[in-house]
């Protein structure tokens, strides 16, 4: 947790070595770092799913005569030299072909479309639930700093990050659910409801905006039931990053001159934290966000898996107990052009907002 | 640790054991500082702690040392086998309450929670301390080289470093842990398979510390007098660099290792950890239990997930007061000098 408050993250510190220049230079020595690392990612990844051998014995080889297998191999190309199969694949994603499922005989690229969608939902309703839980309670521990109610929120911070998101989800569940009866135990949505959505002309595959199309209440009311425990199970991970970040972030700026200046002045302690320390000490928190969404994208396979949301986390789940690995490797390698992708996103905007970032 | 050894930390303490006990070589210079093993890490920082920090570190190491006591002594403790399903009495209940014989409950499969959950440390605690090792070897190792000698290799290295930090650690761990065991394995082979998975999470990580101090090392003057002096690069990077370059890892560790579980029961509850015959696992069990709770069963799940909340929280809480000690503006002092008590509170507000 420590290293997540000091680390910067690493591709803005490459980013800052490249020298001088306005925003533009930093935009695209940025962007073109995208290129090495998603290389690396997929060449990696690659790699290692091919040391144990071919991803067709994996999935049915016990269930072929040995001619058989040898048939499906040369089918697919998997009796060639590795490396004739690499360059082969490297050449695929680079056009924004990411290769067929085996079990189902899917695009990659299509289960991307799919299920994207239910994990692009997941994880922004609990960056809400993060930032709402998170930045006040950051505010409240700086405010009563060394005081009982700080030494609290630290260990709660400190909860956040040690229970497992699936265990969070079991006691939710086990709780809000079964024993209150709050909120359903899992999925996206009630299965009428799902088909009255995925009716709709131009269905936009993201539930709420959908539901919100319709204008009935019911349905809305139904998809957010279903979204909430999901998202404190996921969003209260996060929570406690930017809890302790907030905090640190707001001690350290009402240390500052022109803090004490205003002090000077006669301005209460109250005010000061509210209106001089509070806006410079968010900044930090979308630097950490960026390295919050890889983190966030790992919490999410195990939340869709706890929940049953049919998400990309939960489809890769999915495929992994199938031994599909061809999927599994093409849902990675997809993930790893996202999580960079946004990676560039975060520190963009980070270069706006504090122009210190630029160097 | 980086503690900066202030005059309060030199007043001689009463030497334990004889004089002979003590390294020949360093006698002259221990007879003034304190015992060796009052300068372990661990030990170091609990003697400077006061207060609240002393209570987190005692609370966390108390935690750890539970759960260090179930691993080692599991079959002690536990009543029955991880895989047992029966016993002189006949076959054990499915999903039964807690009770006289079963303290926490049977699962679904019919095995024992209470015991699942001890002989679930033994398997952590393996996992992580093999982990942690592999990461330490292999992270120092690259680190110094890299760092030490420059050039295309380190350029190379720091790139991977950095696309493989940026990466969602579950998802390659899920990875690896294909490669090695193609998804199912026993015992021995499944705990390997883990700790490797970790591994090739963490050795960026402890790569890039040491590489950085490492690097600052290079120029400091008396690495270059043992160049000067012609000592061989191996000699100059395990005599000089290597013991200096590592003082920030024991928090490191600690933190990792925290993750480690973490991401060992991740990859346990997709059900790619180790074979629920072979041994058991939390994140497993956690599993299998998910769907208990519909039918409001609960007992199969909370102990193991409390086991993984408690051995986390006991190790985080020894590496956040480790931390705080070691850094000076966190560290409250033992017998703080009497000040305006305004100048206190400022001075810890620094931090």
């Amino acid at each position: 947790m420590t290293i997540a408050d000091t680390a910067t993250p690493p591709t803005a510190a490459a980013g800052k070595t490249s020298g001088g220049g306005g925003l533009g230079r930093y935009i695209l020595v940025r962007f073109l770092l995208i290129i090495p690392t998603v290389f690396i990612l997929v060449t990696l990844v690659f790699f290692l799913m091919r040391v144990v051998g071919d991803p067709i014995s994996a999935s049915v080889g016990g269930r072929l005569t040995p001619d058989q297998l040898n048939a499906r191999l040369a089918e697919a190309g998997y009796d060639r030299p590795v490396l004739v199969q690499y360059f082969e694949y490297i050449g695929q994603i680079f056009t924004g072909d990411f290769g067929r499922t085996l079990t189902d005989n899917r695009e990659i690229s299509e289960i991307l479309v799919t299920y994207g969608t239910g994990t692009l939902e997941l994880v922004l309703y609990s960056l809400v639930v993060a930032l709402v839980v998170g930045i006040p309670l950051g505010r409240f521990a700086a405010y009563r700093r060394d005081q009982i109610p700080d030494a609290l929120l630290r260990i709660f911070a400190i909860l956040c990050y040690a229970t497992p998101v699936f265990f969070a989800a079991l006691l939710l569940k086990l709780v809000f659910s079964v024993w209150l009866g709050w909120f359903p135990l899992g999925g996206r949505a009630s299965t009428s409801t799902q088909l009255v959505l995925d009716r709709i002309s131009g269905s936009t595959g993201i539930n709420i905006i959908d539901a919100l199309r319709t204008g009935r209440w019911d349905l809305i009311s139904d998809v957010l039931a279903h979204a909430v425990l999901p998202a404190v199970a996921l969003g209260l991970l996060t929570a406690g990053v930017f809890l302790r970040l907030v905090r640190t972030n707001l001690i350290g700026t009402l240390s500052m001159d022109y803090v004490d200046a205003a002090r000077s002045r006669g301005v209460r302690e109250g005010r000061l934290l509210r209106k001089h320390a509070y806006k410079p000490a968010l900044i930090p928190i979308i630097t950490v966000m960026g390295m919050q969404i890889a983190l966030m994208l790992g919490g999410a396979i195990l939340t869709e898996t706890a929940f049953g949301w049919r998400g990309l986390g939960f489809q890769l789940a999915q495929y992994l107990g199938a031994r599909d690995f061809v999927a599994v490797q093409g849902i990675v390698a997809l993930l790893a052009v996202i999580v960079a992708l946004t990676n560039f996103a975060v520190d963009v905007l980070a270069a706006l907002i504090d122009p210190r970032v630029r160097y | 640790m980086s503690v900066p050894t202030d005059a309060n930390s030199t007043v001689p303490e009463p030497v334990e054991g004889s004089v002979a006990e003590a390294d020949p070589l360093v006698t002259g210079e221990a007879r003034q500082r304190e015992p060796r093993w009052k300068r372990l890490p661990v030990i170091w920082q609990l003697r400077r702690s006061t207060g609240l920090q002393r209570g987190m570190l005692i609370a966390g190491m108390v935690l750890c040392a539970v759960f260090l006591i179930a691993a080692v002594f599991a079959p002690l403790i536990a009543p029955y086998g991880f895989n047992q399903l029966s016993d002189a009495g006949g076959n054990f209940p499915r999903q039964g309450a807690p009770s006289a014989q079963f303290w926490w409950g049977t699962t679904v499969g019919g095995y024992d929670v209470f015991s699942r959950v001890v002989w679930g440390a033994q398997t952590a605690v393996l996992t992580v301390v093999l982990a942690v090792a592999l990461s330490i070897f292999l992270g120092i190792a690259l680190g110094l080289v890299s760092g030490y000698l420059g050039g295309w290799l380190d350029r190379i290295l720091v790139t991977i470093a950095d696309a493989i930090y940026a990466f969602p650690s579950l998802l390659l761990a899920i990875v690896v842990s294909i490669m090695i065991s193609g998804g199912e394995s026993g015992f021995i082979s499944g705990i390997l398979a883990a700790a490797i998975s970790i591994t090739v999470v963490f050795v960026p990580q402890y790569f890039r510390v040491v590489r950085a101090e490492t690097v600052r090392l290079k120029a400091e003057p008396f690495v270059e007098s043992a160049r000067v002096l012609g000592a061989s690069t191996p000699r100059i990077l395990s005599r000089h660099v290597l013991r200096n370059a590592t003082r920030s890892l024991p928090l490191i560790i600690t933190l990792n290792a925290s993750e480690a579980i973490l991401t060992l029961a991740g990859l346990g509850f997709l059900g790619f950890g180790i074979n629920p015959t072979a041994a058991s696992e939390w994140g497993y069990d956690l599993n299998r239990a998910i769907s208990d709770v519909a039918g409001g069963i609960w007992w199969t799940g909370v102990f193991p997930g409390a086991a993984i909340v408690l051995l986390v929280l006991g190790i985080t809480l020894v590496g956040e007061s480790l931390n705080d000690l070691s850094d000076p503006r966190l560290r409250i002092r033992r017998r703080p000098k009497r000040v305006p008590r305004r100048t206190a509170t400022a001075m810890k507000g620094a931090a």
